[in-house]
């Protein structure tokens, strides 16, 4: 059913992405693409993957920012998935019941045995976390790695999403939002951790930690051995320093 | 946004076949629809045009076999209410076309059926754009208005060209399309206005959180070559080609259907005049698909904030 959960869910599972560490290396891409092909269910495809106009369904991207100027200015790389938002429209257009919020953790999911590929979620999602899948003819995003989340056959540390397990920076970060108490939470009232487009009222689980901004100090200059005492001061005069 | 040219004749032809039965079914209540061949056929023909338009609305889906799920959500999706519409409306339509067809009588009750009913399923299909919070050309509050009076406006001159076939039209149906006409190109023409002073709803800082530093300029796409959210919603059109499209679609949708029903109706030749209002028909349907590939070309999405454009 299309609607969303009548009461809040008491477990918020998302993503939180530091913005500050995450170097643009696209290890959370490409693992979640292969995660997401080679795992369970239908594979993300490609269309044209060896020819001259390549294109394909990805769940997981990372976009890269140049903000501001002169001694502030800097690099920020983005990673954008499906931010599993509270108010998701994405669930309530959906005009055949595919596409859903789980109640017990907030998760939203696409039954890709129901959902016809009409678009309309895609239109509806702000931040352009739903892609149709040309070859499935149905629409995808990202799962929160549902399938390994709670999958017993995995170790225990194995038991996050993908992307979380392979960056290298640890700039991504899994949890439940909803629980003042867990790592997530702590780390996103720490670092000021925002919602995008919270205007929008969508309300999204995953947060953003923005980059901190103490980069302003010049580094400072080496010491010279020669304004040093003692005997590193006297190794430096006897070599002729 | 990508115009796909099967949802631009979907909403184009259904709506202007729900305008046409719903312009019979008036023209029947208010006495001056004329008998009886010629408002029968008027009525055939818009119930086509809406069965040609719904037809061509599965041929943009993925997996048209399962369409009729969308049926199931009409509780949350205006997608899934017109299909319930558009599926509920079809009783009263047969209903009441066997009874102009068949029985040669008109059936009151359900004329005014079928004119709620059109106007519901039309409703519903503007409701699904104006429901849309990340296109703001979209969920403006004249989209749902010019949507209905387009419809009717473009059913009214259609059939206005059908029944002239038949014999001389009644002039009262004539200034019935002359003014829906009017009115939708006024309305269009306000909303052309209201959407060139209007902004996305969002900008880069809030897209992205990074509102605390100044400027943030996109330096590299997730992506070296296209992707569905580029050619779904990344579709670009220049100002002064859109300028000038608007143009052509008011010229052609607008007044040369009006000024072609002045001059059938001015100066009455039978076989001329039908042949005269037959082109008004063509020009209005031609110059509501152009609008109708506008209203998709010039709209923008939100996620284009993403990719600096």
């Amino acid at each position: 059913m299309t609607d969303l959960p009548k009461e809040r869910p008491t477990k918020r599972l998302g993503l939180v992405i530091d913005l500050d560490t995450c170097v643009g290396c696209q290890a959370c891409v490409v693992s979640c693409k292969q995660w997401n092909t080679g795992g369970y269910g239908a594979p993300l495809s490609d269309q044209d993957p060896y020819g001259a106009h390549p294109s394909g369904s990805w769940l997981n991207r990372v976009h890269s920012y140049e903000v501001d100027d002169g001694e502030c200015g800097r690099t920020v790389h983005f990673p954008k998935s499906c931010l599993h938002c509270e108010n998701a429209a994405c669930v309530t257009v959906c005009p055949t019941g595919a596409s859903y919020k789980r109640a017990e953790d907030g998760i939203v999911l696409v039954d890709e045995d129901k959902c016809i590929g009409c678009g309309l979620c895609a239109w509806a999602c702000p931040y352009g976390a739903r892609e149709l899948d040309e070859a499935a003819g149905v629409m995808k995003k990202c799962t929160l790695c549902i399938d390994r989340i709670y999958n017993e056959n995995l170790p225990e540390q194995e038991r996050e999403p993908v992307c979380v397990r392979s960056c290298p920076a640890r700039a991504r970060h899994f949890g439940d939002l909803a629980d003042p108490e867990s790592d997530v939470s702590k780390l996103v009232v720490e670092r000021e951790g925002v919602d995008l487009m919270p205007s929008m009222g969508y309300a999204p689980t995953n947060k953003y930690l923005p980059p901190r901004r103490n980069h302003t100090q010049a580094p400072k200059t080496l010491e010279t051995a020669d304004e040093a005492g003692g005997f590193l001061g006297w190794i430096d005069r006897a070599l002729g320093g | 946004m990508h115009p796909a040219y099967s949802i631009i004749v979907f909403t184009v032809l259904s709506g202007t076949g729900y305008g046409m039965v719903a312009t019979v079914a008036l023209a029947d209540l208010a006495n001056f629809l004329p008998r009886h061949a010629a408002g029968a056929t008027a009525f055939v023909v818009g119930l086509g045009l809406i069965g040609i338009g719904l037809a061509s609305s599965t041929l943009h889906l993925g997996h048209p076999e399962r369409a009729w799920r969308a049926l199931s959500q009409w509780r949350s999706s205006w997608l899934s209410r017109e299909g319930v519409l558009a599926l509920v409306t079809f009783v009263p339509l047969v209903i009441y076309g066997y009874g102009l067809i068949v029985q040669g009588e008109d059936n009151l009750p359900i004329a005014l059926l079928v004119i709620a009913g059109a106007g519901a399923t039309t409703y519903c299909t503007a409701m699904i754009y104006a429901s849309l919070a990340p296109i703001p050309n979209w969920s403006n509050r004249l989209v749902p208005p010019g949507f209905l009076l387009l419809g009717i406006a473009g059913g009214a001159v259609c059939t206005l060209g059908v029944v002239s076939i038949f014999g001389p039209a009644p002039v009262s149906l004539a200034l019935f399309a002359l003014i829906t006409c009017i009115c939708a190109w006024l309305v269009k023409w306000r909303y052309w206005q209201s959407i060139d002073a209007s902004a996305l709803p969002a900008n880069a800082a809030e897209a992205t959180g990074l509102a605390a530093f100044g400027q943030i300029r996109s330096l590299a796409w997730p992506h070296t070559e296209e992707n569905y959210l580029l050619r779904e919603m990344g579709y670009r059109v220049a100002r002064k080609h859109t300028a000038k499209l608007r143009l052509v679609a008011l010229t052609t949708g607008g007044v040369v259907p009006i000024g072609l029903i002045l001059m059938a109706t001015l100066a009455p030749w039978s076989v001329v005049g039908a042949f005269v209002l037959i082109v008004a028909a063509i020009a209005v349907v031609a110059g509501v698909l152009i609008e109708r590939w506008l209203f998709f070309a010039e709209a923008k999405h939100t996620v284009s904030l993403y990719y600096g454009v």
